[in-house]
């Protein structure tokens, strides 16, 4: 059980989750969380690490169904429980980065900016958001990024030269993932997408979560769930 | 220390009642608790070759339970044997109970998974004649007394190895099958593995799974497992196993009254991965706020 400092809604349904404590984690993980102490419902609900330090770590979700519903009326100082890290990261990168994010997808892109910043061989951070209606944080990443650009209501994937870059790190909807694999062009760009599946344990467990891969059956959430994006096949 | 807590499993001991259950536990909980503090751990449920499960959906929540659909996804007897069963033989020697569960859709294919693991350490077998989520074997074998009589008695004729039956609650008559298990030399069985059950998308207005059907378990199916395993302890000798939406415990106790000897731990250890353990100190606190040596004294009881 850990204690929660704020849980506060900022755009319409989008909230920021921070939790008092000293987690562990690495940029692209995630917590499995529970914000209800009864057996209904049954599943926690998978998110990525948002930000995290010695005292606390946060998250960025949207409102979706039962448990985000649940989830969004928690107070300051209410109890919440949170299992992880969970998951296989972004990896190391070097040289020119770009991070993508659409929508909510923006959540595990901050903790990336900040490891990637603390690592010389890193050049330049570039990132990447696009939301559908209000801009949302954008004066964290832009204290994290070398460029900013923000796209309201069209295609972010659009704005991003995706070869001009040394990595590319994604998440977001499918469609902008898909779009982002298919500008690759040359051996250049190594891209990462975290993906979303439905979760059953978070730690490999029991199965539900597998995504198709071309090496394969892999488990989302414990080989995953950033994957290389060459290796994914979408729907 | 856990010595109140020590269970005999027919020949076996086990060093607490607490097993985790088939599909919904791995080695890696061990980032949340020291697993040799575990009676048993269940493989997943294996076949003699690789299976890439069920596709679409596999996972959906109903109130206080889960239907699932994975399909057996396994990678084969001979993977699982090279790559985690040297995982599990670790915990073994810290005195973790290792269990296997083979399941099959010929009776040729239980007959040589269990072969392959009868040259090794493992515990117990546990014939998986349940699975409701693949289509041909896996639960036909479990829903007649003649099949499966028939299942039992050959793989009987292979194996040395305990062997326990894990019974479908979908049977039309339990009691009746695992009677006829016992007869034919298992010597311990297991129930209920997953409820068979439905859940539709009123959008699309498709089943939620592509299978139609899913197995349904957690806390929602727990008081019919509970008389399901009363009923079946009236009317065998060998050991029960309980199982199904045991989250704490108070559920684990009651098992235990209703007749089990040991207990599987499914769906709980997805609400909180330190549930095997949490049950575990439960149990223990509860014998000893009642003044109760062991858990013989309240087996059964009812
Ligand atoms: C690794 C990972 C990281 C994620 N990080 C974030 C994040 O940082 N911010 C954020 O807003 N969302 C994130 N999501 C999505 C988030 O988990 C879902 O929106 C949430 O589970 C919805 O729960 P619900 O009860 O409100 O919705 P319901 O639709 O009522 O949920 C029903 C079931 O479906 C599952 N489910 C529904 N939508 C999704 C989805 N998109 N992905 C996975 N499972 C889903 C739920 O977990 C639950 O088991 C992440 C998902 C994954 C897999
Ligand atoms: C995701 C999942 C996967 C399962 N896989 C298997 C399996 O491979 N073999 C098996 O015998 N039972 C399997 N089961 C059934 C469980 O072992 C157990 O019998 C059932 O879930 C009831 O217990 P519970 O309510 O504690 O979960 C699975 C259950 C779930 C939820
Ligand atoms: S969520 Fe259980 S294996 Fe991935």
């Amino acid at each position: 059980m850990a204690k929660i400092i704020f849980n506060r809604e900022i755009d319409k349904n989008i909230y920021y989750l921070k939790i008092a404590g000293n987690y562990q984690g690495l940029m692209g993980q995630f917590y499995m969380l529970r914000g209800w102490t009864t057996c209904h419902p049954v599943l926690g609900r998978p998110f990525s690490i948002f930000d995290l330090d010695e005292q606390a770590i946060s998250f960025i979700y949207r409102v979706i169904g039962e448990g985000t519903q649940l989830l969004s009326r928690l107070r300051k100082d209410d109890e919440i429980e949170l299992y992880g890290p969970y998951g296989r990261g972004f990896p190391q990168a070097k040289g020119k980065i770009a991070l993508v994010g659409g929508g909510v997808g923006l959540a595990p892109l901050y903790l990336a900016a900040r490891e990637l910043r603390k690592q010389r061989s890193v050049e330049a951070i570039h990132t990447y958001l696009g939301f559908q209606e209000n801009a949302i944080l954008i004066d964290l990443f832009d204290k994290v990024s070398h460029r900013l650009a923000i796209d309201i209501g069209g295609y972010i994937s659009k704005m991003v030269d995706v070869n001009s870059y040394d990595y590319v790190f994604a998440c977001g909807p499918e469609e902008m993932m898909k779009a982002i694999v298919e500008q690759k062009k040359s051996e250049r760009p190594h891209i990462f997408l975290s993906l979303e599946k439905r979760m059953g344990c978070g730690i490999g467990a029991c199965l539900s979560c597998t995504c198709q891969t071309s090496s394969g059956n892999k488990l989302t959430c414990k080989e995953g769930p950033v994957f290389p994006g060459e290796e994914i096949y979408f729907e | 220390m856990n010595n109140m807590l020590q269970v005999q499993f027919g020949n076996i001991t086990f060093q607490n009642p607490v097993i985790a259950a088939s599909g919904t536990f791995s080695p890696d909980f061990e980032q949340h608790f020291d697993l040799s503090r575990l009676g048993g751990i269940c493989s997943k449920g294996l076949t003699l070759y690789p299976r890439a499960g069920n596709k679409g959906i596999r996972i959906w929540e109903t109130a206080s339970g889960i239907m699932n659909s994975v399909g057996l996804e396994n990678k084969g007897v001979d993977l699982f044997i090279q790559q985690d069963l040297p995982i599990l033989k670790k915990l073994k020697d810290k005195g973790v109970r290792i269990i296997i569960n083979v399941s099959g859709s010929t009776e040729e294919e239980y007959l040589r998974a269990v072969e392959l693991f009868s040259k090794e350490e493992v515990d117990i077998i546990e014939l998986n004649i349940s699975c409701p989520n693949i289509k041909g074997g896996g639960m036909l074998f479990g829903m007649t007394s003649y099949a499966a009589r028939e299942l039992v008695r050959q793989v009987r004729k292979i194996t040395s190895l305990p062997l326990v039956i894990k019974l479908t609650p979908n049977a039309d008559n339990i009691v009746k099958i695992a009677q006829c298990c016992e007869e034919e030399g298992a010597d311990g069985l297991s129930l209920v593995n997953t409820f068979n059950a439905m859940a539709i998308d009123v959008k699309k207005r498709k089943p939620a799974f592509n299978n139609v059907y899913a197995g349904l378990s957690g806390p929602a199916i727990k008081p019919i497992a509970l008389r399901m395993v009363h009923e079946v302890c009236q009317k065998v000798k060998i050991p029960v196993i309980g199982i199904g939406g045991i989250t704490n415990g108070r559920d684990a106790l009651e098992f235990v009254m209703a007749g089990a000897t040991c207990l599987q731990v499914g769906t709980a250890n997805f609400m909180n991965p330190f549930s095997c353990a949490r049950i575990i100190e439960d149990i223990e606190n509860f014998l000893r706020e009642e003044g109760i040596e062991s858990l013989e004294e309240i087996r059964g009881i009812l």
